[in-house]
């Protein structure tokens, strides 16, 4: 078939089947790719201690790690730390959402509310709240209620920002629907205001998340006597790097596993966005 | 203000809508008899919209003047179905109603969505959704039907259908039925009454008296047609 009396068709088959485009993507993504950079690292990390190129009083080898991560665990220090960690963290979480979510409710749904509650808070998110430790602790004390207040206020702004966002731009076709089916006001909030933000305060709570740990690693490490950061701390001044490597994996954990949480909660509050298309 | 309705459903008397000191409606007179069926014609920026959204209460920061009366229970088919995306094709349906679930089921029955109750908004076809919206306005029983373009945004062959459904439905319910449209043979097909709106007065009125399958084929039919597309300022 290829033996035909179309000489440029037949050159074409035999040095260039089919004219292929250049690629302009990556490319096909490779299997377990995701694992290569941090395998390497700690492939990296050992053979330097093995090697004694990494002197152990900067860094801990892995094994010695994980053979302290697992005396800690024996002993119960890293639970009872872990426990106190989470509580903090959790309670601060909570009482963020909660604030956040009521000054966003009444910034969105009432024009006296935005003009009195919205610049304050805009003021405040141009303030780190890590900045505030100082006045925080001048006013509460070294206790659990400063740690608490700090963790809070990383909290609520970012709830506070997406969810208001979210409330101010609930399509307003829906609010002229509401009227013409005659909702009241509480029903208008419920069936159309608070589903609508719902997408909204989902993304606050994953930035909020993640300004909670940060405060707490920041807090922990304050005149703490208990928690993951305390115990870093403490390990700081006696040099022993394994202690201080098990406490960053925890919080990485940590961190990850909330992230999966929240986007758990992400994909289940909203599968009304899922489509016949996807 | 309300005047005294007797045998209309709806009144409008002198009706003037201003937007920026431009007159959009400019001394609109109506009535709407209890289950008459008018359809509202007009050229795009006439003031259709304007009108519909005013007999809806849609208008409260529009300045005007004139006389309205329009009854308690008045439901409105937008050009988008407007349904809530995150609530359940039955609970868009039975949005602001309390209790009667069943009541909610009948009327996805009633528009050909029965069994489709547990389905979200988005796994609906366009057809389906505006059938959804008409589920939800019927279900209240309303004395007046406003609808604005509802098949606006729909394919040829699904529009068609959807008059049928309409038809049926308006006789099951009765209410009475303000369809704004710019489709000529929409209105003769569907109005006991066509008005034309141009630059916010009526200045056109026919009844259409076409036996019950209208069809563009009847040379009545035409001739409606053809002083329509006149009064539209259309020549054909
Ligand atoms: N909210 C508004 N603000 C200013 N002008 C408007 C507004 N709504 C409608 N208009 C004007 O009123 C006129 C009539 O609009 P509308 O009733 O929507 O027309 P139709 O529905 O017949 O196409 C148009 O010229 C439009 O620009
Ligand atoms: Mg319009």
């Amino acid at each position: 078939m290829s033996a035909t009396t179309l000489p440029g068709l037949r050159q074409r088959t035999a040095s260039a089947p089919v004219v292929r485009r250049r690629r302009l993507g990556p490319g096909k993504p490779i299997r377990f790719g995701a694992a290569i950079g941090p395998v390497l690292l700690l492939v990296i990390w050992s053979i330097g201690s093995a090697t004694g190129w990494i002197d152990q009083r900067v860094l801990s080898a892995p094994w010695t790690v994980v053979t302290t991560a697992g005396d800690l665990i024996a002993d119960g220090r890293l639970q009872s730390n872990l426990w106190t960690s989470a509580q903090r963290a959790l309670i601060g979480l909570a009482f963020g959402i909660v604030l956040g979510v009521v000054l966003a409710l009444i910034s969105g749904l009432s024009r006296l509310g935005e003009a009195v509650l919205d610049g304050p808070i805009q003021i405040k998110r141009a303030i780190p709240s890590l900045a505030l430790l100082p006045l925080l602790i001048l006013w509460l004390g070294i206790g659990e209620s400063m740690k608490i207040v700090t963790i809070l206020l990383g909290v609520f702004v970012p709830i506070y920002i997406h969810t208001h966002n979210g409330l101010r731009t609930i399509d307003s076709r829906y609010v002229e629907l509401a009227q013409t089916v005659g909702l009241s006001q509480w029903e208008f909030i419920r069936r159309v205001v608070l589903p609508g933000a719902l997408p909204g305060f989902l993304l606050g709570l994953r930035f909020a998340v993640t300004g909670a740990w940060l405060s707490l690693v920041v807090v922990e490490q304050i005149n703490s006597t208990s928690g993951i950061g305390y115990m870093m701390e403490l390990a700081r001044t006696y040099g022993q790097t394994d202690i201080i490597i098990v406490g960053l994996v925890v919080y990485g954990i940590l961190g990850l596993l909330s992230d999966a949480v929240v986007r758990l909660i992400q994909r289940r509050a909203l599968s009304w966005r899922r489509t016949l298309a996807s | 203000m309300a005047t005294n309705v007797g045998l209309v459903t709806v009144q409008v008397r002198d009706l003037v809508r201003r937007y920026d000191d431009r007159a959009v409606l400019d001394g609109v007179d109506l009535d709407i008899e209890p289950g008459e069926f008018v359809a509202l014609l007009g050229k795009s920026g006439s003031g259709k919209s304007t009108l519909l959204r005013a007999l809806a209460g849609l208008d409260h920061d529009v300045e005007g003047s004139g006389e309205l009366a329009v009854p308690e229970n008045v439901s409105v088919v937008f050009q988008d179905s407007r349904l809530l995306p995150w609530a359940r094709v039955h609970e868009n349906v039975m949005l602001g109603l309390s209790g009667a679930d069943e009541r909610g089921r009948q009327s996805l029955e009633e528009v050909g969505l029965a069994g489709r109750e547990k389905a979200w908004p988005n796994e609906l076809s366009g057809g389906e959704q505006q059938r959804v919206a008409l589920a939800r306005s019927l279900v209240r029983e309303p004395e007046l039907l406003l609808a604005d373009e509802p098949f606006g945004a729909l394919d040829a062959l699904t529009r068609l259908k959807m008059h049928v459904l309409l038809r049926k439905l308006c006789a099951a319910h009765q209410p009475a039925v303000l369809l704004v449209t710019h489709d000529v043979d929409e209105a003769i097909v569907l109005a006991d009454r066509v008005i034309v709106l141009d630059a916010g007065r009526i200045v056109a009125e026919e009844t259409i008296t076409l036996p019950a399958p209208r069809s563009a084929a009847d040379p009545g039919f035409a001739a409606v047609r053809s002083r329509l597309l006149d009064a539209l300022g259309v020549s054909v």
